[in-house]
């Protein structure tokens, strides 16, 4: 939810429904990036000190100094496994210490030797160790140059925009916004006075870069040239604007960079307030202008240029060379983990409402359901459901005895979420407020008080997770005993935790309240991250151990992937904003957050019966899947729109669980490799230019393509089925089409078309029952689809669905194969152990003839 | 259509049937389509397939009609027999989910879960409740009797007074006729006197007036004759700079000889000729400073206004404040009647009081004005009587050409305020009025709804009430109330709720919508069912 109390009154009196932009910075308002937008390419002003330079075992470092004011930094640069590249940059001596961003790096990464190749008075060469690739160090001015034989990968500093705004004590002569800065009515303090840092980086033969999200915006990152760079500060945006560069709820500093040839990416591992430049010598050329340049022999590559602004904290950047999509992926994932393998259940549907008023209502929605024959697993409590928007409470009369709600569900083997911000309400009657108090664990505001401000409560504080001691008080209050009436079924969202602070600057917290010795300046962008994390901490406590969390959390940034589950915030019922889920969480996806999804139905506002229906028609093929709805909407629980539109939904949502073996073990890959679950078109046909920026559909693992209807009174859509010598099969009607064109396919209401690739193995669960668990012993369904050389293979993954015992080897992952009209079971992980009471009641095989016999054998022995 | 093929691969679990009749799930009116030993061919004809793959855990019929017992078939449905409680059916996918689903634990034969029988105990509390409704129908059903009886009554009544009403109104009209006619003659011989006195006044008024100005203009021409030589002269006249004619700041002699006719100077009997171009801009030296006469009415105006206020806006101004007013409007009504209070009215009145009073109406004039009023009283006296009449008229109209049901059984609550305390609000139903919630600590009053119309379906429609166009929610309609009515002996509210935000339901119960009971026969024959 928004703040709707504070800036929707103010929408109220304008009657607009777009976002108050002016309640959010631009670049020129916000001084560091003013500043730092101000100085042009150029010659750097850094020069590298090759006699400071020292080599060991595990790093290089070096000392640059700015020639303007005599300022020098200590440069580190580290070779880590799996071809990584990383670039460190900091004060030699700053006057005091700066940020350095913890908790993200899984483990301090595995470095490997650097060995240096040649060095004149100009500059270093290094080896970098593999494929002959080599860091150049020049040293005046500075820059940094990754090659690869003779190409040049990347190149830093080679636009001479390193900036390093070193600490100091404030001087005579004060630029505007160094020591103080105002936006609307509010003021920053800046104690430190200017601490930003920027560096750029060249990006040869590339014209496709994507990531840094959350934005609403395209799938391929546009150049920012003409406008605002993209800005990375998680804020809780009131209705968000699509197709611009303004700063959402989350932010993970990673791009990933994509040509024909090679794929890398850039992780700026910063906290702070962070914009990002991109600018492209081809972006201005048309088609036309581009195979003139071709003919006439112009010899100038494509380059993509970007530019990291940071507001503080030091310059610390992990070049991931590559040189595949999937690569890239790995590189990410060995840096800060991989996706969280989320409960079975959570892949189910979700049904939620801004607010399911009392246990009553609780209970008539979960029979609507049955009543309707429609699949569920979880009913979600929004804020209402507190005793005053106190959290970790309920509400005396409307939720009276939560138990017995959460056991009803539980007899229908369903679950709940019930939401916990961090917004704390002050209030001395609060045991949750008084015992944080004591502790002394609340953020502080500038003058060391405990930092106020207003959100849903009214007067509220925040605590500080960015403290171990106070994360893991908090992960305490989830047992069973400190929050009472909750249930092994119950599970917890954190919403708000940008934070947003209604009466803050940008609608969030000061930046200069304090967190111990940091200022919130340095730590703005993890402080979701952090509330997730002790929030899933304290799931996982709560059950011993045993048990896998499910958080939903609207803040992130890099690293949440491990945590939970991540949803685009509080959008609308508008066509736009079901056609924009597709490159928001394709570009989460990118960037490691698999657990992606929209509120189906848009949160403001009402859908019409046909945007709604799509939704759920595309919401079915999204990783997260769950209806939301603002407080003030009319209901929409599916059975409410006519008995065809209920028979739509029902569709939908059953096609989604007849998948959720499929969704499971893609959750449970991308868990183990950090690969996307939901992935753009070119991951995996990485050669192929028009898949590039295509947004409008995209693959659920390798194998399922799907085109979502987004229009309203569509007849038909045109989808790219890629690959040249692929084949697809409609999932609905198994018909057979040739990949590398573009079909135009006629849709009608009831569905949306989905393809298999050809040369997979689909299992499927075809006894939709009311819920996932529900499903848990029922019998698999292969679907065989054949290539053109009459193969397919695939996998088939099974454990119990909700607890850690997987990581005890505790599964079942078999290899399956089809060649020369066999279908061969391996089991892909001999030392696991597991026992399922499902079986395999069905082969449906795509692109084969009528068989005339079938054998069945099992370890050489014939059965039938 | 592309090559496909259905491969069986494992038959699990065996087919145990608990009847030894029919197959597992399939109801006795389907039972001669599953003639074991026999091929059996699916519901929907399109496949014959031999007996042992009924109920083999495998779906081989698109109706789903071969898997009545097990969940292999999506489509298919299960049937419990439940005795000791109503039959039915369930979704095939809730066979051996591990949920209890049928009374008589027949879904749950293979998944492990511990049903207990709960068909007897569910038969036995439906006999009471349907007994116990029977009985509330049956009574109910007596109590409606007695309404429409009533409701008849009460409209003959009705019609009856209307009746006389209208025929009265006739004599009122007649008498507001003749007071009219009274009035307007004593009115005649009123206004005339009035205006006799008062031009008596204002002729007195002028007379004292020009005797002022004489006054004043003497004493001018002695402050302008400076030298006192009786004569006013141009020198004289521009020290007064307030003169200057074009007031653009310089005073010059040709516009004080201009003012003076032409002359360089006048005496006190030429003074008088342009006494007229100088009295209204001329500022005596004595109290020059004292501040403009519009400064003091602008104060006044902000003092308290209250006596006068309903002397000038007599109440018939007012809007009546109707029954069915909601509280924004009579928000409204006060608004607007503060901004109707007019600035200027005290200070008229005080410059009457600069030029004394008017001497009080002489005896005669005094008698014929008590007499006018005294006709004027008795007039509106009338009218409003008539006025009177005309809403009790159309009220009365109103009332009986009203859609109470059927047999106008609805027709007690009208004008009848219903009452529900929940934790947090009252709200209160006023049937064929409307629906208001307030707070219980305190706070306006807010609409849910005006009588809108019965709603309810097409074969009940007197089942349901719809309240509409309540106070406005933010960002979404007016707020309306839904009022599902039950038959009760009684008539309450039973409860409100707000399934959607600014849609409430409300459950109402009054014997007025209860149905007549079935005979005996029929419900016995009901029982024999269960």
């Amino acid at each position: 939810m928004a703040p709707l109390l504070v800036v929707g009154l103010a929408l109220c009196l304008s009657g607009t429904w777009a976002v108050d932009k002016g309640n959010f910075k631009t670049c020129e308002q916000s001084a560091f990036c003013k500043r730092q937008r101000a100085l042009k390419p150029g010659e750097s002003p850094y020069r590298a000190l090759l006699e400071t330079m020292e080599l060991t075992n595990t790093r290089l470092t070096l000392q640059l100094i700015n020639d303007n004011n005599k300022v020098r930094l200590l440069l580190e640069l580290y070779r880590l496994q799996g071809n990584i590249t990383r670039v460190k940059i900091n004060e030699l001596k700053p006057l005091k210490p700066r940020y350095e961003v913890p908790d993200v790096l899984i483990r301090e990464p595995t470095t490997e030797p650097l060995s240096v190749l040649s060095q004149d008075e100009n500059g270093v060469v290094l080896s970098l160790g593999v494929e002959s690739q080599r860091v150049i160090i020049s040293a005046r001015p500075f820059r940094l140059d990754i090659m690869e034989g003779s190409d040049v990968l990347m190149s830093l500093n080679s636009r001479g925009l390193l900036a390093f705004e070193h600490l100091r004590m404030q001087e005579e002569k004060v630029e505007d916004g160094m020591w103080e800065e105002t936006f609307k009515s509010h003021t920053d303090s800046k104690p430190n006075g200017p601490s930003a840092v920027s560096l750029d980086f060249s990006l040869p033969g590339v014209e496709h870069v994507y990531g840094i999200p959350e934005h609403a915006d395209t799938l391929r990152l546009k150049t920012t040239d003409n406008g605002d760079p993209y800005r990375l500060y998680n804020l809780d945006v009131f209705q968000y604007e699509l197709y611009n560069p303004m700063a959402l709820y989350g932010s993970v500093p990673v791009m990933v960079a994509h040509s024909a040839q090679r794929t890398t990416g850039i992780f700026w591992l910063n906290a702070a307030e962070t914009w990002v430049d991109i600018s492209s010598n081809t972006a201005g050329k048309t088609v036309f202008g581009k195979m003139l340049d071709y003919v006439q022999g112009s010899s100038e590559t494509p380059q993509t240029d970007v530019r990291w602004i940071s507001e503080s904290g030091i310059i610390d950047v992990f070049i991931m060379l590559g040189p595949t999509p999937k690569d890239v992926f790995s590189q990410y994932a060995s840096l800060t983990g991989t996706q969280s393998f989320p409960p079975l259940a959570s892949l189910g549907y979700h049904q939620c409402r801004w607010n399911y008023n009392d246990q009553e209502d609780v209970k008539s929605v979960d029979a609507g359901f049955d009543e309707h024959d429609i699949p569920y697993d979880f009913i979600w409590l929004d804020i209402e459901h507190t005793d005053g928007k106190r959290y970790f409470t309920w509400d005396p009369h409307k939720f009276a005895t939560p138990k017995e709600m959460l056991q009803g569900l539980m007899d229908k083997k369903r679950k709940m979420v019930a939401i916990v911000d961090p917004h704390i309400k002050v209030d001395s009657n609060y045991k949750i407020h008084n015992e944080i108090r004591t502790l002394g664990f609340y953020v502080k505001n500038k003058d060391g008080g405990d930092y106020e401000g207003w959100c849903w409560p009214g007067s509220a504080s925040y605590p500080d997770f960015t403290r171990a001691d106070m994360r893991a008080w908090w992960a305490s209050m989830f047992a069973y005993d400190q929050y009472e009436g909750t249930m092994e079924n119950l599970y917890t969202w954190n919403d708000m935790n940008e934070p947003s602070v209604f009466n803050g600057p940008e609608v969030t917290m000061h930046k200069d309240a304090m967190h111990g010795s940091w200022e919130h300046r340095d730590i703005h962008n993890l402080y979701g991250l952090y509330v997730q994390m002790a929030t899933a901490e304290g799931l996982i406590q709560r059950s011993g151990g045993v048990e896998r969390p499910f958080v939903l959390t609207r803040a992130f940034f890099a690293g949440s992937q491990r945590i939970g589950a991540v949803w685009t915030g509080d959008n609308a019922a508008e066509w736009d904003h079901l056609k924009i889920s597709i490159p928001m969480c394709l570009s989460m996806g990118l960037v490691g957050i698999s657990f992606c999804g929209a509120d189906i139905g848009g949160f403001f506002k009402s859908p019409s019966t046909e945007l709604l229906v799509r939704w759920y028609q595309a919401g079915a093929y999204q990783p997260f899947y769950r209806a939301h709805a603002h407080l003030d909407t009319p209901r929409r629980e599916p059975w409410l729109f006519g008995p065809e539109n209920t028979a739509l939904i029902r569709e939908a949502v059953r096609q989604r669980y007849t998948f959720l073996p499929y969704w499971y073990q893609l959750f449970y890959r991308a868990h183990v490799t950090g690969e996307p679950v939901m992935r753009p078109l070119w991951v995996e046909y990485p050669q192929d230019l028009a898949t590039f920026a295509v947004e409008d559909e995209y693959l659920i693992g390798r194998d399922l393509l799907v085109h979502p209807v987004v229009e309203e009174g569509a007849r038909g859509v045109t989808a790219y089925l890629p690959g040249k010598d692929e084949v697809w099969f409609d999932v609905h009607t198994f018909q057979k089409h040739n990949g590398a064109q573009n079909l135009y396919i006629p849709v009608t209401m009831s569905s949306i078309p989905v393809f298999q690739r050809g040369g997979s193995i689909i299992p499927r669960k075809l006894r939709v029952r009311r819920s996932s668990t529900c499903m848990e012993h029922d019998p698999y369904t292969l679907y065989v689809a054949l290539n053109l050389q009459r193969t397919a293979d695939g996998e088939l993954y099974i454990d119990d669905g909700h607890t850690f015992n997987y990581e005890k080897k505790e599964f079942i992952y078999r290899k399956l194969t089809f060649a020369n009209k066999v279908l061969s079971s391996v089991n892909h992980a001999p030392d696991a152990k597991f026992t399922t009471d499902s079986w395999i009641e069905r082969i449906i095989v795509l692109g084969a003839s009528k068989p005339s016999k079938v054998t069945l054998k099992t370890a050489g022995k014939c059965l039938i | 259509m592309s090559c496909q093929f259905l491969l069986l691969l494992l038959l699990s679990v065996g087919v145990s049937a608990v009847e030894v009749q029919r197959p597992r799930g399939v109801p006795l009116s389907k039972r001669q389509f599953y003639e074991e030993g026999k091929p059996f061919t699916c519901l929907d004809g399109s496949r014959t397939i031999p007996f042992d793959r009924v109920n083999d855990d495998y779906c081989d019929c698109q109706d789903g009609s071969d898997e009545p017992g097990t969940a292999a078939c999506p489509n298919g449905s299960f049937h419990c027999t439940n005795a000791g409680f109503r039959p039915t059916f369930i979704p095939s996918s809730r066979i051996n989910d591990g949920i209890c689903d049928c009374c008589d634990t027949t879904d749950e034969y293979n998944s492990g879960a511990t049903c207990q029988n709960t068909c007897r105990e569910l038969g036995r509390k439906e006999r009471e409740s349907l007994q116990k409704m029977a009985e509330i129908a049956k009574e109910g059903f007596l109590l409606k009797q007695q309404l429409i009886h009533e409701a008849k009554m009460g409209l003959e009544d009705k019609k009856a007074k209307l009746g006389d009403v209208q025929g009265s109104k006739k004599d009122m009209e007649a008498k507001v006729e003749a007071l009219r006619t009274v009035k307007e003659s004593a009115e005649q011989p009123e206004r005339e006197a009035k205006e006799r006195h008062l031009k008596a006044w204002e002729d007195q008024k002028a007379l004292i007036q020009k005797e002022k100005d004489s006054a004043r203009m003497a004493e001018v021409f002695l402050e302008l004759d400076d030298d006192a030589d009786g004569f006013v002269s141009v020198p004289e006249l521009l020290s007064h700079s307030e003169l200057d004619p074009d007031a653009d700041g310089s005073f010059t002699e040709a516009e004080a000889q201009g003012l003076l006719g032409g002359v360089d100077k006048v005496d006190t009997v030429a003074f008088e000729s342009i006494w007229s171009n100088v009295k209204e801009k001329y500022m005596s030296e004595s109290n020059a400073d004292t501040p403009a006469p519009e400064e003091t009415s602008r104060e006044e105006i902000n003092e308290p206004v209250s006596d006068n206020e309903s002397d000038q806006y007599p109440d018939d101004d007012i809007p009546e404040d109707e029954d069915d007013d909601d509280e924004e409007d009579e928000d409204d009504d006060r608004d607007e009647h503060d901004y109707k209070i007019p600035p200027t009215a005290r200070t008229e009145e005080k410059k009457d009081d600069d030029e004394g009073a008017m001497p009080p109406y002489d005896q005669e004039t005094q008698n014929l004005i008590d007499a006018a009023q005294k006709a004027r009283d008795e007039f509106d006296e009338a009218e409003r009587a008539l006025r009177e009449v005309d809403d009790q008229i159309r009220n009365l109209e109103k009332e009986i050409s009203f859609d109470f049901g059927p047999s106008s059984e609805f027709a007690y609550l009208y004008s009848q305020c219903y009452e529900l305390t929940t934790s947090e609000y009252i709200y209160r139903l006023c049937p064929f009025n409307r629906v208001t919630q307030k707070s219980k600590f305190g706070g306006s009053e807010t609409n849910l709804g005006s009588w809108g119309k019965w709603a309810g379906p097409e074969d009940s429609i007197y089942s349901v009430m719809k309240y509409e166009h309540g106070t406005g929610c933010w960002q979404g309609p007016s707020r309306s109330t839904t009022v599902k009515l039950t038959c009760g002996k009684e008539t309450v509210v039973m409860s409100t709720s707000e399934p959607s935000r600014c849609e409430y339901l409300m459950e109402f119960t009054s014997p007025a919508v209860c149905q007549e009971p079935p005979s005996l026969e029929i419900s016995s024959h009901e029982h024999q069912e269960l």
